[in-house]
């Protein structure tokens, strides 16, 4: 048990960090709520009130730690379509409705709804969404507003806006433009920019600051009117008084029409997913590695969302940017996103008058550059690392997402990964035929106390939520072992996730490590890239697996060579009893020393002649010795099968020493060269180390632990434990 | 604890290329049973049948096997449950096949359909051999129900006489039993406990079972338990196949209906990917 601590002092005792956080994060929201708001063609104070509403309700209710919640990026191009479509008061209430169905799902336990969609196909959707939001503001930041039906239309025309920039004829239109493109510069350069105190206040509130600053000195110092267009300057907000006497009507008069339902689904399918997706990623980075409660979450951010429509706001959704800052500025729990929310409210009833300096092209410099993140090309470069196959799911959702919607365009993702999966295992019955079944074993080995999973037939995004529903339920200071040696196929989706949880397990303690994939094949070295086995024919010529790489590390850290490849000669082990009624296949991933003395490798036999039998996959430590040894086997009491080869062969008891042969069964023909082997201190050395079933054929000696590949900290434990008896051995025959 | 007994086998015979191989399968077991072996064939049976089946059994005339075979035309699956009923069969053999291939699926869903239907124990041999494969490692179902202590006491008794060295009884903890969901690290806590109290409790409980297990059936043979998480009825065959068990035994879930089959359930699993040979008692 954990010692009993005074939740409220720690709590006051963080309250003045995460005042400050929360203080840093408004500085990014004000702007950026402003301008999604603008950007979806809701009022600007539509974005303010969703973050406020979102701060406040989430920071109570909610079920995470440091995130912060408001308008969101990917919700832009919805909200966009259902204000298109519907008009605006009945866009707030498909927003509510949203609201209901995000809360509903929340109910439901949905939170692992994110996990059905295959990783590509969420960064094709998420690259669109960039797209959408960098095509339309562009046009605003240089001074062109422009309508078009559809967003590719807005993509097309950027080239022309570029041109019309230099013809313009107003003096106030060349100003808007020159305020888009010097924010637009500051944006893209403040990151590069090491000074302390300008970084102390972030970019978008600089561009904030500035523009206001430059209004007044137009104002004070020159005595001039501001030179920018009067219709790119921001306007539409409500002197606080007035924001709650002009509280819109949301208009449910459109509910029973489908256009409305497309909306709303819209709505709720990307709410979900983005804030889903941003808590699991906020978890990350939490310093304390705590677990968020996603469905709490969602439940918070689905009320958030209903009081948010109601009061004239847009989707309340967790934000991953300005959850990152929050943590980056000592953000340790939820009181910073009702700071956050606090710090807006104040900055709106003080300076709502202010606000209406700031330039439109500013804030859109804003939008333009995170959907210019979302949709950088660098990722292209990064998807086509993990394989070619991953490009095509990708440009199917993005260029699906643009010309028709969001929701067509995340399902022709999915079914493209489908098609590309059945057309890459050229096996469609693996994926239907066991798409149902439970394909997960969990349990917990007897003998080391850690957890053991094991993953048959197939595991891609279409069932990794059975696999992920176990690792969840292990906690994150265990020791596991992800075995995929019967499954067949393994896709990206999977491997980034089993990434992430290496990466959780480690950042608490624990031991998380994945298996039996040396042997599947893949076309590319990432190490996320999909896996397939090919029956019959384990190819290992080919890109290592992380395990393989970590291999090779422990191999220099050990002083010792690595060779992934299968070797030929295996006569070295033939001769072990052990072997005799197995058929070794394959020898391979050996770690062994300069005169392949001390070797420890993956191996594959099967067992019995006569019908093919299972294949057993293990990996066994072998040592070369130099002197002459009796011929015996050394099994721990309760495991008889491994020793089998010996049926007829008599325990020998070592006088002395009742412990010891109480737990080892210790077996061989040459009785009394054994007992003489088997002195004080090697007696000692076993009784007093971890158990391994250990071999001797005369010259040399065979040991391994589990019938099953060992994992890299097994296999440390085993190189170690080998020395060690080597040193023993070496030491007893000198004397 | 009482166990089940196998004073009759029975096997269904069909001449097909595994022929020789059922027959030797089943004559093996009857002699170390010490039970009375029943050949059923559904079709007529003539000279020249009779004559093959007896060729084969003859490998075994030296070892006292009391053997009846028997030529009953009909629908397949009616004629062996009639049989097995009329003839007090204890124990019913049947060739199935690991999973199902298009021309093979007719025979193997007679299997699978007599093996929802009949009253006694049931075996699907998965690779029948005419070499013998020593059956050392048992897995057994040691999940709680009114049968479990019986299908525990019976499993020592197979072990017993096919000369198995290791048992190992598997105690199936489903997700449902953990009534907390885990959510976060205040339920991931909650959980882990409840799991690690259901352990020790199943433990305790099948330790009380083998207690009571006869000490001449326990003689010689390995026992060890392992509590496993995931489906019920499913997640045995699982763990079967990764310990590269020789031989699964289950409990019968009772009755199963068409609902059972749309949605399959415990051991409707196992039977549609056999992992290794299974036998089912009732």
């Amino acid at each position: 048990m954990t010692p009993k601590t005074n939740k409220f002092a720690t709590f006051l005792k963080a309250v003045p960090r995460n005042i400050f956080s929360g203080f840093v994060v408004s500085l990014i929201a004000l702007p950026l709520c402003l301008g999604l708001a603008m950007a979806s063609d809701a009022p600007p104070i539509a974005g303010i009130i969703a973050a406020v509403v979102g701060g406040v309700i989430v920071s109570m209710l909610g079920g995470s730690h440091v995130t912060i919640t408001g308008p969101g990026n990917g919700m832009v191009g919805v909200i966009l379509i259902a204000v298109t479509t519907l008009g605006l008061e009945a866009t707030y209430a498909a927003v509510i409705v949203s609201g209901v169905l995000v809360l509903l799902l929340g109910f439901l336990r949905m939170g692992k709804l994110a996990d059905f969609f295959p990783s590509t196909a969420i960064q094709g959707m998420l690259a669109a969404i960039g797209l959408i939001i960098l095509g339309k503001q562009f046009h605003v930041m240089l001074g062109n507003r422009i309508s078009r039906p559809s967003s590719i239309d807005y993509i097309v025309e950027i080239p022309q806006t570029i041109i019309s920039v230099f013809t313009f004829e107003s003096p106030g239109l060349i100003y808007a433009a020159l305020v888009g493109v010097i924010s637009l510069l500051i944006l893209v350069y403040y990151p590069k920019i090491r000074n302390k105190y300008l970084q102390l206040i972030p970019a978008p509130m600089w561009l904030v600051l500035l523009s206001v600053a430059f209004s007044y000195f137009m104002e004070l110092v020159l005595k001039a009117p501001n030179p920018i267009h009067p219709d790119y300057m921001l306007s539409g907000i409500p002197p606080p008084a007035k924001i709650f006497s002009q509280l819109p009507t949301p208009d449910f008069g459109k509910i029973g029409g489908p256009p409305f339902w497309l909306s709303v689904l819209a709505l709720t399918l990307i709410a979900s997913i983005e804030s889903l997706l941003s808590i699991k990623a906020v978890d990350k980075l939490d310093p304390q590695r705590r677990r968020s409660n996603v469905n709490k979450d969602l439940k918070a951010l689905g009320f958030a969302t209903v009081g948010s429509g109601f009061l004239g706001g847009i989707n309340v959704v967790t934000v991953i940017a300005r959850s990152s800052v929050n943590v980056n500025n000592g953000a340790s729990n939820r009181s910073s996103n009702l700071f956050q929310a606090m710090f807006l409210t104040i900055f709106i009833v003080l300076f709502s008058a202010q606000l209406y300096r700031i330039p439109l092209p500013a804030l859109m410099a804003i939008l333009v550059f995170t959907g210019y993140k979302l949709a950088s090309p660098g990722n292209i470069g990064r998807i086509l690392k993990i394989g070619k196959e991953q490009l095509i799911i990708f440009f199917t959702t993005l260029l699906v997402t643009l010309t028709v919607d969001l929701i067509m365009g995340i399902l022709s993702g999915v079914v493209m990964t489908l098609i590309i999966h059945i057309i890459i295992a050229k096996n469609p019955g693996l994926f239907f035929r066991n798409l149902q079944k439970p394909n997960v074993l969990m349990y917990k080995e007897m003998d080391s106390r850690g957890y053991y999973v094991s993953v048959k037939h197939f595991c891609s995004f279409l069932n990794f939520f059975k696999l992920k529903q176990k690792l969840d339920i292990i906690p994150e200071q265990s020791d596991v072992v992800v075995d995929f040696s019967l499954c067949k196929f393994v896709d990206h989706t999977v491997m980034e996730n089993l990434n992430d949880y290496q990466s959780d397990f480690a950042g608490r303690g624990g031991n998380f490590e994945v298996i039996g994939l040396d042997l599947h094949d893949t076309k590319s070295g990432h190490p996320f890239a999909l896996r397939k086995l090919i029956p019959g024919r384990p190819s290992i010529e080919k890109n290592l697996t992380k395990r393989q790489y970590t291999l090779k590390e422990v191999a220099d850290d050990y002083q010792l060579n690595y060779a992934f490849e299968s070797i030929e000669d295996v006569s070295f082990i033939e001769d072990f009893l052990y072997f005799r009624t197995k058929q070794i296949q394959q020898v391979y991933n050996q770690l062994f020393n300069d005169m392949a003395s001390f070797r420890i490798f993956d191996l594959i036999f099967s067992e019995g002649a006569f019908i093919a039998r299972e294949v057993v996959r293990t990996t066994m430590l072998h040592i070369e010795l130099e002197k002459e040894l009796p011929i015996f086997t050394l099994d721990r009491e309760g495991f008889l099968e491994k020793v089998y080869a010996f049926a007829g062969f008599k325990d020998i008891p070592i006088e002395n020493h009742s412990d010891f042969s109480k737990r080892f069964y210790l077996l061989g023909e040459d009785e009394s060269a054994i007992k003489e082997f088997f002195d004080d201190t090697l007696v000692h050395f076993f009784e007093s180390n971890p158990y391994y079933h250990i071999e001797s054929n005369g010259h040399s000696l065979l040991l391994f632990g589990k019938e099953r590949l060992a994992g890299i900290k097994e296999i440390k434990a085993m190189l170690d434990f080998g020395k060690r008896l080597k040193e023993v051995i070496d030491k007893r025959s000198i004397s | 604890m009482k166990h089940h007994q196998f004073k009759t086998i029975g096997i269904g015979v069909a001449f097909s290329p595994n022929l020789k191989a059922n027959i030797y399968e089943a004559a093996r077991l009857a002699v170390f049973f010490q039970s009375k072996l029943i050949l059923i064939h559904v079709g007529e049976g003539d000279a020249s049948k009779l004559e093959v089946i007896e060729t084969h059994l003859g490998a075994f005339s030296d070892r006292e096997l009391d053997y009846e075979v028997l030529f009953e035309p009909g629908d397949p699956v009616n004629v062996i449950l009639e049989t097995v009923f009329r003839k007090n069969i204890d124990l019913l053999i049947l060739g199935a096949l690991q999973r199902e291939k298009l021309i093979q699926f007719y025979i193997g869903s007679i299997a699978r359909k007599i093996t929802r239907k009949a009253r006694c124990a049931v075996l699907l041999h998965i690779n029948p051999s005419v070499q013998r494969i020593p059956c050392r490692h048992i897995v057994v179902n040691g999940m709680k129900s009114e049968a479990s202590a019986k299908t525990i006491t019976s499993a020592f008794y197979v072990a017993n006489r096919l000369g198995s060295d290791r048992l190992t009884i598997v105690e199936e903890i489903s997700q449902e039993e953990v009534a907390v969901k885990v959510e976060d690290d205040k339920t991931l806590r909650k959980s882990t406990l409840i799991r690690e109290r259901l352990r020790r409790r199943e433990s305790l409980r099948v330790a009380k079972i083998i207690e009571s297990v006869p000490d001449e059936l326990k003689q010689g043979v390995t026992i060890t338990s392992q509590p496993i998480f995931g489906r019920r009825g499913y997640s045995i065959g699982h763990y079967a196949e990764l310990v590269r068990a020789d031989l699964l035994i289950l409990n019968s879930p009772g009755k199963s209906a068409l609902i059972d089959r749309l949605f399959p359930h415990d051991n409707e699993y196992i039977l549609k990917d056999l992992p290794t040979d299974v036998l089912i008692l009732p």
